[in-house]
């Protein structure tokens, strides 16, 4: 067994401690912890803000190069502190139309690429798509597969009718489609967070108390 | 060695027939520049691209293997460039006769991308057809959604229980859909919380999020007649780190034992510490995100779920905005016409020759 001797381990491994103690019941430890970790990682984002982003992009280039044209978000930035001066607080609705429009277009045609029309090419049976899957003849069997499982999920997800008949038939093999894609989901997450438990197990056990290697 | 000695006697030749053009449909800032090959390309070892801004001084601004026909140079935008292409054997450089004169612009239309334009006029046009039509007052149908039955008796449970409400918007953007969606769903739960003077918890993790949430909170309370039940405390900004965030939730989940856990948002890894900490409190869980991996958590750990699309419809359904109301009848009319055309590629696909994988680029 070699304990570690670095103050900064042991800090670590005492606040993970105190975070898992909370599997036991919410506790005066746990409580500790998780107010040092809300405050700890808010006086970072404020840091990280001033200095990786108000000073490099807006502050300096502004105020020491002159850049006038940083004056509008500066500005604009501004605007979101209104909030606190009641007679003026409507004016923090300009940044945030502003900030929604801008993302709203960035958005729309990148999400109409990515998940529509890319998943239509994947979706239509075609020879090619049927030799995709490097399945042989197999190919077309998943190929047929995904398509009625896209046609089926898409009828899930149409709220224009109640789910009766014909639609309500097709929507229920949606479903079926949908959770299994979510069990599948679910057990590959599962095997992430067990590794992430394996690696905090690792560092109290080893880099704290050096019982493995 | 040889090959060397060999064109130093004989001299190499220079690529001919340079020819520089701008990129059609691009965003700017690139030329391309092509050649033919050079006589004795299978001996040389590459090109040498050279660039001029007056026709006289040339810089290298790139080399390129041999064998190579074309390169990409990236430029600024409405200079004018001149480029000679140098065929390179060790220390020997044969130069070609200089390009025609050429300047790099951006686009206004990609042509690549036109199929994504067609796909948002058409989507885009049937979204204002229908808020039109919702407008004019004409009843749009949408179907119940199980979760949003849900709401009034989880509100009804913490009244009589004399318990809060926590309603948890998970770690989205103001931008995220989900989020906007999340705080039309806010917007009605704290109308029922007013009403029925239920302490209302609203823990944030983004500043912009919470100033809106903030806003709508206090809306509701004004629009019901409760503007005096407001605690303007209800509404906080917690962290903006995910698992501070998490930590910091599973804390007010512990303390408060709120009777219902609304978790309606975007979410990430932290969705199952949350909704697991909830379930172990004992409380009602309704939950929503369109974020794909952590809808099996919710599934799982929930009473009720809004899968993907179902949020943004129930926020529709909850809120009867003619807005969002037009948005998801335009969208299910757009479903339709997905799978018109997902049928109809499939046909034509199968039954011709004709590449129509390339309509879906």
């Amino acid at each position: 067994m070699n304990i570690s001797t670095d103050p900064w381990i042991w800090i670590a491994s005492i606040l993970s401690l105190a975070i898992l103690s909370f599997l036991y019941k919410e506790n005066p430890i746990f409580r500790a912890a998780e107010h040092i970790f809300l405050g700890v990682a808010n006086g970072y984002l404020v840091t990280f803000y001033w200095h990786r982003i108000l000073m490099p992009i807006l502050f300096r280039p502004l105020f020491q190069q002159g850049d006038l044209l940083l004056i509008i978000p500066f500005v604009v930035g501004i605007l979101y502190l209104t909030r606190f001066i009641p007679r003026l607080s409507w004016l923090v609705r300009i940044p945030i139309a502003i900030y929604m429009g801008y993302w709203t277009g960035v958005l729309i045609p990148a999400t109409i690429q990515a998940q529509i029309i890319k998943q239509m090419q994947g979706t239509v049976l075609t020879s090619q798509n049927f030799q995709a899957w490097n399945a042989g003849s197999w190919g077309i069997v998943w190929s047929v597969i995904i398509f009625i499982g896209v046609l089926c999920t898409l009828s899930y997800f149409y709220f224009s009718r109640e789910h009766k008949g014909v639609i309500g038939a097709t929507s229920r093999v949606g479903i079926v489609f949908v959770m299994t894609g979510f069990g599948a989901a679910f057990g590959y997450t599962v095997m992430a967070r067990i590794s992430l438990l394996i690696g905090q197990l690792q560092f109290l056990l080893g880099d704290w108390l050096g019982i493995i290697k | 060695m040889i090959t060397i000695l060999l064109l130093w006697i004989t001299g190499i030749g220079p690529p001919a027939n340079v020819r520089a053009h701008d990129v059609p449909s691009d965003g700017g800032g690139v030329v391309v520049i092509e050649w033919n090959l050079a006589p004795d390309d299978a001996l040389l070892d590459g090109y040498e691209i050279h660039r001029s801004e007056n026709g006289v001084d040339f810089v290298k601004v790139g080399f390129i293997g041999r064998g190579r026909r074309s390169f990409q140079d990236q430029t600024h935008d409405g200079t004018t460039y001149v480029y000679k292409v140098a065929a390179v054997s060790d220390t020997l450089r044969a130069f070609s006769l200089p390009s025609a004169e050429v300047t790099s612009h951006a686009s206004w239309i990609n042509v690549a991308k036109l199929n994504i334009y067609v796909a948002m006029i058409i989507f885009g046009g049937l979204i204002l057809y229908f808020i039109s039509c919702a407008r004019r007052g004409k009843a749009l149908f949408i179907r119940k959604i199980a979760g949003l039955q849900a709401i009034d008796d989880a509100v009804g449970r913490a009244t009589e229980m004399g318990k809060p409400i926590l309603y948890v918007l998970g770690l989205g953007y103001i931008e995220d859909i989900a989020t906007i969606a999340s705080l039309n769903i806010l917007g009605e739960v704290a109308k029922k919380t007013a009403q029925y003077n239920t302490k209302l918890i609203v823990p944030n993790a983004d500043p912009i999020v919470y100033t809106v949430a903030r806003e709508i909170v206090k809306e509701s309370y004004t629009n019901v007649g409760r503007p005096d039940a407001y605690d303007p405390e209800s509404v906080f900004f917690l962290a903006r780190e995910q698992m501070a965030y998490a930590a910091g939730v599973d804390g007010i989940m512990m303390r408060e034992k709120p009777a219902t856990n609304f978790l309606v948002g975007y979410f990430a890894a932290e969705s199952l510490v949350l909704a697991e900490t909830g379930a172990a409190t004992g409380a009602i869980q309704i939950a929503g995100t369109d974020a794909l991996s952590q809808l099996p958590f919710f599934v799982t750990a929930c009473d009720y779920t809004l899968i993907g699309e179902e949020l943004y419809a129930a926020s529709a359904y909850i809120s009867k905005r003619p807005l969002l109301l037009g948005a998801i009848k335009g969208e299910d009319y757009a479903k339709v016409i997905i799978a018109a055309a997902l049928i109809l590629a499939s046909i034509i696909g199968l039954l011709s020759r004709f590449p129509i994988l390339n309509l879906f680029q």
